[in-house]
């Protein structure tokens, strides 16, 4: 049984975006808080920090988490992605970053790479969404920008484009 | 919006995580997927020193049916039950709530389990566990006890789960024979808590519904077959035993409005798929 007592910081090694990182937290620390401070991604973006809005949602393992709702510690040994993982080596945006920019599917950009990263999850699991799963995806998060439309055009075309592809 | 500082315990099996849990007793927190707990820390609802994680104890993620019963264990996901390629099959109420419960994206970390024990009146889950007359299986050191739903869940946020005692899994009857089954919520979004929730059992001779989202716990009721008018009836006065109160999201009255109609509607086609 592994015990890590309060007030003290634990080693936490895990693979971000393809890398093996590492870094000291304590129990109490969240993981979006982990991410921007001790490895200095602040495109996770931090907002409710209880779970409602949807904008430091990363993937775990592959599945689409509130960073917020999970501490450093649970991510050890586990892979973690962030919006990063979706740029190329050579700094170019995915598809469905060109389609977000393409339909005018962020404005302020505060929720985005959230919003992008359960997008890409569900994409994976899902590869001809109707408008309405998207919607409900969508559901998750918040955006006081857009109203959303730009963003169901942007993924619904995504699909499109990927199931499309040989 | 931090959580105060706790000791983090992450057991081996279930025998290391009752042991924790009788060591820390009422100081401690089984976290499993986290999604309404750690939002409580952060808001510093609730106090914890221990916060023992089971989410990652692959022995209790499972979903199996025996004994007319699906058991669920109580590290398995929302999203794992929503997988589940028997779930419309086997278990139509439940796969006709799934949608309802949280988000996609809080659905791949929230328990099944976790939902039942965190007992939030509006809650689907235990709706459905209510409705279908399932049980919840408790183990501490001294063994293993079974509590019928109802005897489980004792008001909002509160259940008879002793200080020392870890929930290992729920079980829900399986579909019955000749039996239609209907849910609905009313939501300000899909996947927000629910104004109003109904859960719905019909056979040839007997009616239930089940209430989520206006008593302080989901509520169960049974009648014999009904004429329409009788049903109406019956809907109102049940509408108005729950004793739902106003506020921010909802009048009372507008509260006993949606247990009348989202209760005819969920009746209806709990009865439309019993004879489909």
């Amino acid at each position: 049984m592994l015990e890590l007592p309060e007030g003290k910081r634990h080693l936490v090694t895990f693979t971000l975006d393809g890398e093996e990182v590492r870094g000291f937290a304590e129990p109490r620390m969240l993981l979006s808080d982990f991410l921007r401070q001790q490895l200095g991604r602040s495109e996770v973006h931090v907002a409710c920090e209880h779970g409602i809005c949807g904008a430091c949602t990363i993937l775990l393992d592959g599945e689409p988490a509130r960073s917020c709702l999970l501490f450093a510690l649970q991510a050890s040994g586990q892979r973690v992605e962030t919006v990063r993982s979706l740029v190329s080596a050579d700094g170019k945006l995915n598809d469905l970053q060109v389609s977000f920019r393409r339909h005018h599917a962020l404005q302020c950009g505060y929720c985005t790479p959230g919003i992008l990263m359960s997008s890409e999850a569900f994409l994976r699991a899902n590869a001809k969404p109707s408008e309405r799963e998207v919607r409900e995806m969508l559901s998750g998060h918040i955006c006081r920008c857009t109203g959303y439309a730009g963003m169901v055009d942007a993924i619904l075309e995504t699909a499109q484009t990927r199931a499309e592809q040989p | 919006m931090k959580p105060r500082s706790f000791t983090y315990v992450r057991p081996d099996d279930i025998g290391e995580a009752v042991q924790a849990l009788e060591r820390w007793r009422d100081d401690a927190r089984i976290l499993a997927g986290g999604q309404s707990l750690v939002p409580m820390m952060n808001f510093r609802l609730i106090d914890v020193k221990a916060l023992i994680d089971i989410s990652g104890l692959a022995p209790l993620a499972y979903i199996r049916e025996r004994n007319g019963e699906i058991e669920i264990g109580a590290s398995t996901t929302q999203a794992q039950l929503m997988g589940w390629a028997q779930l419309a099959n086997r278990a139509p109420l439940l796969s006709a709530a799934m949608p309802h419960v949280g988000h996609y994206q809080t659905r791949s970390r929230g328990t099944v389990c976790g939902s039942i024990a965190h007992s939030d009146p509006s809650s689907e889950l235990p709706l459905c566990l209510a409705t279908l007359g399932g049980s919840v299986v408790l183990q501490s050191r001294s063994g293993t006890r079974v509590l019928a739903a109802r005897d489980f869940q004792t008001g909002m946020l509160s259940t008879a789960r002793r200080p020392e005692e870890v929930v290992v899994c729920a079980r829900f009857p399986a579909r019955a024979a000749a039996t239609g089954y209907a849910f609905a919520e009313m939501t300000q979004r899909q996947g927000d808590f629910a104004i109003c929730a109904v859960a719905a059992m019909v056979s040839a001779n007997s009616i239930r519904l089940g209430v989520g989202g206006v008593a302080d716990r989901p509520t169960v009721r049974d009648w014999p077959a009904l004429a329409d008018g009788e049903l109406d009836d019956a809907l109102n006065d049940f509408a108005w035993d729950l004793g739902g109160t106003d506020d921010a999201h909802a009048t009372a009255a507008y509260r006993r409005e949606l247990v009348r109609r989202l209760g005819r509607r969920v009746i209806g086609e709990a009865g439309n798929a019993r004879t489909a």
